[in-house]
């Protein structure tokens, strides 16, 4: 099979998961009520709005994260060839990782990876 | 006999049968509907084993006896769990963004849907053979992230978004460790596609023969894949006991089904990854040159041993469940930046440097 059964499970994907929920939909009870459909907070009335701004920490670690992942995609190839190169190739993902690594001291010695 | 050992026979077949009875192009659609029902099957199926086991599981780990009303040992409890959800309203919130809210379970179901397509479940037997298996998995695997995200956001409830965040945090940064675990496996096999990694341990499975760093690898990968399917002791996204129900709180009916079953399918798909990475998939455990045990070994059919083995990598992410307390998530982010991902990064250099000396077996 090739790329088409890539599609072929994304439509699978959603053919059952409409399918069940288009079923549920059909043979499950259904009753109108104001206080239903109320955010669910553990019973007492919502205080304020939910999309307000957010904990700048997460961003941070999504930041951090972004670098790091580039480098690991770059890193995939380099692991296939590894052994026909050889030397080379060892000596020069050890330059590129260790440049990697100063950023990341760098990010801790900054206090990045610290939660606040 | 040599189907259940080698399944390229039995599509082989089914492929020549079709092909006589009909043109090409019909063949094509015919193998996609067997392709597609195989799979819902598999998916449905697998989430029906987890429900059951996870609860069973559960309950010898606490000295209880677990479900046991419903059918056999109470083998049919899970079913019994899906008609109930069938039977459950599955409404809205008035304050949720309807498109988004509505889109999510479609979203996370069907990109736990597509990483089944290269797993290769027995010899001969994988939906398509991509070259990139390793990193397409790795890549589909993160689209779920927004899945979640979505899901949290557009519930317009706090616990959902706060759920959403943690796990999004959380699943973004194990990711790196264990995208590091699966690099060191590939320098030893040379392949990124997962036959070629399971052909590469004819002789071996890469745990034995990749020495200390190959465990190491083994042990990053198996935490961090319990911290991507935000199960216990990572399980900040829905800790129950502080955010209700985490990103799915507001879900009911058939659209929690859907993440629920998800969630079980990924966790699958992670253990599967590990078993074939470094278990050997579907080889069978052979050692050096004891021939004889070899031999009986190569009895078991191969369904068997990759099945035996996903299996168990589940059963250990379970029993972790009931073996760690939960982490907050400082120490949760601590944990990832300060302790794996170093580890794991100073472990692939050193996987390089054995497989450029070629110490490995």
């Amino acid at each position: 099979m090739g790329v088409g059964s890539l599609i072929l499970l994304i439509l699978c994907g959603v053919a059952f998961c409409g399918l069940g929920i288009g079923i549920s939909k059909l043979i499950a009870p259904s009753s109108k009520n104001s206080q239903k459909l109320e955010a669910y907070e553990c019973g007492i009335p919502t205080e304020g709005g939910t999309w307000v701004q957010y904990n700048v920490g997460y961003y941070l670690f999504a930041l951090i994260f972004l670098v790091f992942d580039v480098e690991i995609v770059f890193l995939f190839p380099w692991a296939v060839v590894l052994r026909e190169v050889g030397m080379v190739a060892f000596v020069e993902v050890l330059i590129f990782v260790f440049i990697l690594f100063l950023g990341l001291l760098y990010a801790w010695k900054k206090g990045a990876l610290k939660w606040q | 006999m040599k189907y259940i050992y080698d399944f390229s026979f039995l599509t082989s077949k089914i492929h020549n049968w079709f092909l006589a009875h009909c043109s090409s192009g019909w063949t094509i659609l015919w193998e996609m509907v067997i392709v597609g029902l195989c799979a819902i099957t598999l998916f449905v199926v697998l989430g029906l084993i987890f429900v059951y086991m996870e609860r069973k599981v559960a309950a010898f780990m606490q000295f209880r006896l677990g479900p046991n009303r419903v059918g056999p040992k109470g083998t049919l409890q899970a079913v019994a769990d899906t008609v109930k959800l069938l039977m459950k309203e599955g409404f809205t919130p008035q304050a949720a963004d309807m498109f988004l809210f509505n889109l999510a379970p479609f979203i996370v179901l069907s990109v736990s849907m597509l990483a089944l397509a290269p797993l290769p479940f027995a010899k001969g037997l994988q939906i398509y053979d991509i070259n990139i298996g390793v990193f397409y998995i790795s890549a589909v695997s993160s689209i779920s992230v927004i899945g979640i995200l979505i899901a949290g956001w557009a519930s317009n409830n706090k616990y959902s978004l706060l759920g959403a965040m943690r796990s999004g945090a959380q699943i973004v940064s194990y990711e790196l460790s264990a995208g590091l675990s699966v690099i060191a496996i590939v320098a030893f096999a040379g392949s990124m596609s997962l036959s070629d990694i399971v052909e590469s341990q004819r002789t071996g499975w890469w745990i034995f023969k990749g020495h200390i760093p190959a465990v190491i690898a083994f042990v990053i990968f198996i935490i961090a894949g319990t911290a991507e399917l935000n199960r216990a002791p990572f399980d900040m996204a829905e800790a129950e006991s502080e955010l209700t129900g985490g990103f799915h709180t507001e879900y009911t009916g058939m659209r929690f089904a859907m993440f629920f079953l998800a969630e079980y399918v990924n966790m699958f798909v992670v253990c599967a990854i590990g078993a074939t990475l470094f278990l050997g998939g579907w080889m069978p455990l052979h050692f050096g040159n004891l021939s004889g045990f070899n031999h009986i070994m190569d009895y078991v059919p191969p369904f068997v041993w990759f099945f035996g083995k996903t299996f168990f990598l589940v059963w250990v992410i379970m029993w972790f469940r009931w073996t760690f307390p939960r982490l907050r998530i400082d120490q949760l982010l601590t944990l990832e930046w300060k302790y794996l991902m170093p580890i794991s990064l100073v472990n692939m250099i050193i996987v390089a440097f054995v497989v450029i000396m070629k110490w490995h077996f």
